[in-house]
């Protein structure tokens, strides 16, 4: 492949984890390559690299995208949420919780991945059937636990975020940013 | 080997008159990067031909779906998310929505637009069969003006559209009001997240009893959509009774005057014909069941 005159890196800038950041790349760098190499927030793994599998997931102006798939040209502006932040989140902290009394974690790959959607999911949906779960987790693939305990992690979550009022089952809405 | 990124640039549009200007400045010379989930996929696999994205995804005047008396406008940017759940095209144009919500997992339906689904041009999309089985009108816009034409017309042969250098898909539109029977089916490796073998459409419109109006769409099974023109024309101006009781075979006749699927890496040519032609038959027979 030939080497294309003119490209050359540019400076963007954009809010990570609450924070602005400015980032000197090339248009085409791929988000999880800028969070993990240029800003050194390695939560978020590389997977597939094509958007099956979902470890890779981070909120964009509060929806989960994959950054493998998401060119650093759009990230321009924009707002990102990556995994290191649900640790100072209630709801990502009742889902780690869970999540490790629930064994609901193995070799860690997908754990980022499954945290990210998981948030997503609930902040949709508060109280989730199994089927709700499978489906809200069916970007991310996990091959270590078979999934179940997984879904006994989230279930749990639920439970214990809408008895503590972390969820409001009342406002059942659009995701929102962490 | 993973797609090198200083061989590729992307400049971003902030709003649709920007996009038209600097398409119309260099013909040819841009290829519209919207979502990015299959171009990105491409992109990373280190097989991406093309070098110049322009990136319109800022450009708000792609976004929304907006519902009006007579019909529904989707426009481009729309995502997958945002067809999934929207209240009146889950009430009137499910087919769209059940496609929508059976294109990937979530983080895809947030990224994945319908105008990328149709301008991609995959034979194996799974929201044209919809458009189509719909009649929908899809709407092209350039520096030089907006120009119309049936959904239908749209494709002209494998990732081949009737798009000139200059347009983007500004959005499609469908017509509200009738009184449907509808059914949409994939069939694939999975039930969701797999990418179709086959991909069933089938609408009629009813008025005074009769069929006023049929549409019967399939993915995958040719290089563009294929709709099957001699079933919707045996369809039309039949009562839901006449309809059921056609006989199967001659439904498959019709429809195999459409369709001509391949071998490829999903599926083989026979397993999609007979997959093919068993949904038509089906669709037909159980039409009162449809809703």
């Amino acid at each position: 492949m030939s080497e294309q005159q003119g490209v050359t890196k540019r400076e963007f800038t954009f809010e990570v984890n609450g924070e602005k950041r400015s980032v000197t790349n090339f248009p085409a760098a791929r988000l999880l390559d800028v969070l993990r190499e240029d800003l050194e927030l390695t939560g978020c793994k590389e997977g597939c690299g094509e958007g099956e599998c979902g470890t890779c997931s981070v909120f964009m102006d509060g929806i989960v995208v994959n950054s493998c798939l998401v060119p650093l040209a759009q990230v321009q502006g924009r707002q990102v949420i990556t995994v290191e932040a649900l640790g100072e989140d209630p709801l990502g902290q009742i889902l780690q919780q869970c999540f490790w009394e629930e064994n609901g974690a193995q070799c860690g790959i997908c754990t980022p991945g499954m945290l990210t959607a998981a948030v997503s999911l609930l902040r949709r949906n508060p109280d989730p059937s199994l089927e709700d779960i499978q489906d809200g987790l069916a970007g991310n693939l996990c091959r270590c636990t078979g999934y179940k305990k997984i879904f006994d992690a989230v279930a749990l979550a639920a439970e214990r975020a809408r008895a503590n009022g972390t969820l409001n089952t009342t406002q059942k809405g659009q995701e929102v940013s962490v | 080997m993973r797609g090198i990124v200083c061989d590729y640039d992307i400049t971003v549009a902030d709003s649709l008159d920007e996009a038209l200007n600097l398409l119309a400045s260099k013909p040819g010379h841009y290829r519209p990067l919207a979502g990015g989930t299959d171009l990105m996929v491409v992109f990373n696999a280190g097989q991406q031909p093309f070098k110049n994205f322009l990136s319109i995804h800022a450009c708000s005047d792609l976004k929304g779906i907006e519902v009006r008396p007579d019909e529904v406008e989707i426009r481009s940017l729309s995502t997958y998310t945002d067809v999934r759940y929207h209240p009146i095209l889950n009430a009137e144009f499910p087919m769209l929505c059940q496609a929508a919500a059976e294109s990937g997992a979530g983080a895809i339906q947030n990224r994945g637009t319908l105008g990328g689904n149709i301008g991609n041009g995959s034979p194996a999309a799974d929201t044209p069969p919809a458009l189509a089985a719909y009649h929908a009108e899809i709407d092209l816009i350039s520096s030089e003006g907006v120009r119309s034409i049936p959904f239908r017309d749209f494709q002209i042969d494998y990732k081949k559209m009737d798009l000139q250098p200059g347009e983007l898909i500004r959005g499609v539109r469908l017509k509200r009001g009738a009184q449907r029977h509808q059914h949409y089916r994939k069939v694939g490796t999975r039930k969701a997240q797999a990418i179709s073998k086959v991909c069933f459409a089938g609408a009629v419109e009813m008025s005074g009893g009769k069929i006023v109006q049929a549409g019967v769409a399939y993915g995958s099974v040719g290089p563009v959509v294929a709709c099957c023109t001699k079933l919707e024309d045996a369809l039309r101006g039949k009562t839901l009774k006449e309809a059921t009781g056609m006989d199967a075979a001659a439904i498959k006749d019709l429809v195999a005057q459409h369709i001509a699927p391949i071998d490829d890496i999903r599926s083989t040519g026979e397993y999609r014909l007979k997959v093919a032609l068993n949904l038509a038959a089906d669709f037909v027979k159980n039409l009162e069941n449809y809703q």
